[in-house]
C-alpha cells in the first residue's frame, strides 16, 4: 500500500551559459515509493544537487514529467511552490546553512513562522524537533557556539520540524568528522525507521549508502540502472 | 508570518559600525533639515501670531507696510470720528496714530549694523496689543526722549539695555523699560511717544494708525466707510492679515531649507542603498535558504525594506535629539517687507519632528527598495551556490 512520492519520467535539465550550454540531467526515469530511504551517489558534476534541486522545488526542470506528492510542481507558481516546500519538504544542506544571527531554537522556529501555529504550539514542535536530535540542552546557543556536528543536527531539526513527508539531505556529511558524520546518518536513520520520512540523501561517502533502501549512480547527468 | 524583525536587528547589531555611519548620513540630513524648518516656522509663527481680530491698521492707498506709508494729521480727525470705533475707559475713541522709523543699530559683539524698527505709539497704543507687557523699568513718558526697548532686541544690540543710552535722530535717548511682547511681531521694535518720534524727525504726517473695532460687523463697516471716502486716500487692513500677509517672506528660506535638505537626502540615500546592497551581497546563501525553507519572495522584499528603514529610524532619532536643542534660541533676520530686523525664535513643533521622521524614513525607504528588490529576485540556485 506504498504510495509514489517521487515520478519522474524522461526529465533533463540544461542550464544555459552565456553561449554554451550544460545538460546537467539527461532523460532521467525515476520512482520513489513513501518510507524509502534513497542514497544517490555519483562524482562531482554528476547533476545530483540539480536533481535534488527538482524534486525539492527549488529548480525546474527543462523538459519532461515530473510528479512529487502527486503534484505537477513545475508548473507551480513561485508563491506556491514556496508554500508547498513550507509544507511538505524538509532541505538539508552541505554547508548547515544556520542563519548565524538566530539562536539553534529561532533558527528551527523560522519554517513554523508560515504555519498558523500559536506560538506555544510552536515552542511544543521546536522542542520536540530539536530533542529529536539531541540537543535540548543547546537551545539557546548561536551557530558559532556548536560544533559542526551540532550545526548539522539544528538543521535537521528545522527541516523535520514542520513534519514534512519529504526529506531532501544534500552531502549532510560531507563537511563533518567520521563520528559527527555517523551521528547524522544515526538520526536520519532513524527518522526513515521510526518516523516514516522519505529521505533523499546525496553522497560520496559508501559507508553512508548502507544506511538507505535504495542506492542509485548518477553520471554525466545520467541515472545508471538499478544495481549497476 | 513574516521573517522576524529581530533577524534584521541582530544583523544591524553584528555589523554596528557601518550601521552607525549609514543612519550618521541619515541623522545628519535630519538635523539640517529640522533646524532650517524651525528657523523658517519660527518666523512664519512670530508672524502669524500677531494680531488682535478686532484691530485695524489704517495705511496709506497702495502702500505695503507702515514704514512706507504715511497718514496726515487731518486725517487721523477724520477716523477719529468714524463710526464702529471701539471707547477707550475714558470714554475716547481707541485710537492710536503711529509713526515707524528704521535706524541702523549695531549688533552686540560686532560693528556690523542692521536696521531696527522703532515705533512711536498714540497713549492708547499699548493697551491696543493686550500681549504686551514690561518686564524690567517703567514705561516711557512723553517728551523726555525715553524709550523701552523689547527684550529680543535688548538682548541682541548694542545700547539696548536697561539704562543705556541710543543715539539716534537729534540726540540721546535714554533706555528706561524693557518689554515683552509674547513672541509677537512687536518683539522686534523699540517703542516711543509718537510725538517725541515724529519731532525730533522733523515729520508732519503719521505712518499709519491703528484703531480698535466695537465688533465683527464694525470692522466692515469701517472698511466701507474709509474706503468710499474719496478725499482719504486711505485702505484700512486687520492688524492679522497685515502681519499674516508677512509669513510669505517665510517661504524662501523654506524653500532653502527644502532643497539644502533635499540635495543631502540624496547623499544619505545613497549611502542607505550601498550599505543594503552590501548587507545583501554577504547575505546572499541565507536569502536562499530562506526561500528554500518557504519564505515568499514578498517577504524577503519587505525583510530588507525594514532593516533599512530601522536604520533610517535610529538615524532620524538621532537626528531629532540632534536639533531639539535649537528649539527657543533667539535668532533674527531682516523681514524683506518693512526690511527691518525681525527677532523671533526658533520653533521645533511635534510636527516637525514628526515631519523629520518621516522623511528619515523615506531615504531608509528608498535606499532600502532596490538591494531588497535583488535580494528578492535572486535565482535560488545561484544564491545556494554562492559562497
Ligand atoms: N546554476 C547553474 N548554472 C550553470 N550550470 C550549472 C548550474 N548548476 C549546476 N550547473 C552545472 O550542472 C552540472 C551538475 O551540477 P550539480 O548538480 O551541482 O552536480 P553535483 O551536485 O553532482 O556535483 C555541473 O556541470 C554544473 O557545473
Ligand atoms: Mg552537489
Amino acid at each position: 500500500m506504498a504510495e509514489t512520492v517521487v515520478q519522474i519520467q524522461g526529465l533533463s535539465k540544461i542550464f544555459q551559459r552565456d553561449s554554451f550550454s550544460v545538460a546537467a540531467l539527461e532523460d532521467i526515469d525515476l520512482t520513489l515509493e513513501s518510507g524509502e530511504f534513497l542514497c544517490l551517489m555519483g562524482p562531482s558534476g554528476s547533476g545530483k544537487t540539480t536533481l535534488l534541486n527538482i524534486i525539492a522545488g527549488i529548480d525546474r526542470p527543462t523538459k519532461g514529467q515530473l510528479r512529487v506528492l502527486g503534484e505537477d510542481v513545475a508548473q507551480m507558481s513561485e508563491d506556491r511552490l514556496a508554500t508547498w516546500r513550507n509544507v511538505h519538504v524538509g532541505f538539508v544542506f552541505q554547508t548547515f546553512n544556520l542563519i548565524p544571527v538566530l539562536t539553534a531554537y529561532e533558527n528551527v522556529e523560522l519554517p513554523l513562522l508560515l504555519t498558523k501555529l500559536s506560538s506555544g504550539a510552536r515552542q511544543e514542535h521546536v522542542l520536540a524537533a530539536l530533542k529529536l536530535v539531541g540537543l535540548e540542552d543547546r537551545i539557546h546557543h548561536y551557530p558559532r557556539q556548536l560544533s559542526g556536528g551540532q550545526e548539522q543536527r539544528v538543521a535537521i531539526a528545522r527541516a523535520i520540524v514542520t513534519d514534512p513527508t519529504l526529506l531532501m539531505a544534500d552531502e549532510p556529511t560531507g563537511d563533518l568528522d567520521a563520528h559527527s558524520a555517523e551521528e547524522v546518518l544515526d538520526i536520519l536513520t532513524r527518522l526513515n525507521r521510526d518516523f516514516k520520512k522519505t529521505i533523499i540523501m546525496v553522497t560520496h561517502d559508501p559507508r553512508a549508502a548502507r544506511h538507505a533502501t535504495v542506492t542509485r549512480q548518477l553520471e554525466k547527468g545520467q541515472l545508471l540502472p538499478l544495481g549497476a | 508570518m513574516a521573517i522576524p524583525i529581530k533577524y534584521n536587528f541582530r544583523n544591524l547589531v553584528v555589523r554596528r559600525t557601518t550601521t552607525l555611519m549609514t543612519a550618521l548620513s541619515i541623522t545628519l540630513t535630519v538635523t539640517v533639515f529640522v533646524v532650517l524648518m524651525a528657523l523658517a516656522q519660527g518666523l512664519q509663527i512670530s508672524l502669524s501670531a500677531t494680531g488682535q481680530p478686532l484691530n485695524v491698521i489704517i495705511m496709506r492707498e497702495g502702500s505695503q507696510s507702515e514704514a512706507t506709508s504715511s497718514v496726515t494729521r487731518d486725517s487721523l480727525q477724520v477716523i477719529r470720528y468714524l463710526e464702529g470705533i471701539a471707547k477707550t475707559d475714558k470714554g475716547e475713541p481707541w485710537v492710536s496714530p503711529e509713526l515707524i522709523v528704521l535706524i541702523n543699530l549695531p549688533r552686540r559683539g560686532q560693528t556690523q549694523g542692521s536696521n531696527v524698527t522703532i515705533r512711536g505709539l498714540g497713549p492708547d497704543g499699548p493697551s491696543l496689543r493686550p500681549e504686551f507687557k514690561m518686564v524690567a523699568g517703567r514705561f516711557f513718558r512723553s517728551g523726555l526722549r525715553e524709550v523701552i526697548v523689547s527684550k529680543r532686541i535688548s538682548e541682541r544690540f548694542q545700547d539696548c539695555g536697561l539704562g543705556d543710552k541710543l543715539k539716534f535722530a537729534k540726540g540721546y535717548w535714554t533706555v528706561v523699560g524693557l518689554f515683552d511682547a509674547g513672541g509677537t511681531a512687536y518683539d522686534s521694535e523699540i517703542w516711543t511717544d509718537s510725538n517725541d518720534l515724529s519731532a525730533d524727525f522733523d515729520r508732519e504726517a503719521y505712518s499709519s494708525v491703528m484703531v480698535r473695532a466695537i465688533d465683527a460687523g464694525a470692522v466692515t463697516r469701517l472698511s466701507d466707510q474709509i474706503s468710499n471716502d474719496r478725499r482719504l486716500h486711505l485702505k484700512p487692513v486687520s492688524e492679522r492679515e497685515y502681519y499674516e500677509n508677512q509669513t510669505r517672506f517665510a517661504a524662501p528660506i523654506k524653500a532653502l531649507g527644502l532643497f539644502i535638505a533635499a540635495l543631502m537626502a540624496v547623499g544619505a540615500s545613497f549611502a542607505a542603498m550601498n550599505t543594503m546592497y552590501a548587507a545583501v551581497a554577504r547575505r546572499t546563501k541565507e536569502i536562499g535558504t530562506l526561500r528554500v525553507v518557504g519564505f515568499s519572495r514578498g517577504s524577503i522584499l519587505l525583510s530588507f525594506i525594514l532593516e533599512s528603514l530601522l536604520i533610517a529610524v535610529l538615524g532620524g532619532l538621532l537626528g531629532c535629539v540632534l536639533a531639539l536643542p535649537v528649539n527657543g534660541i533667539t535668532t533674527g533676520t531682516t523681514n524683506f517687507a518693512t526690511f527691518s530686523e525681525v527677532a523671533f525664535n526658533f520653533r521645533v513643533t511635534p510636527r516637525l519632528l514628526m515631519d523629520g521622521m518621516i522623511f528619515a524614513a523615506f531615504m531608509g525607504l528608498i535606499g532600502g527598495f532596490f538591494p531588497a528588490w535583488r535580494a528578492a529576485h535572486e535565482n535560488i540556485v545561484t544564491a545556494l551556490r554562492s559562497a
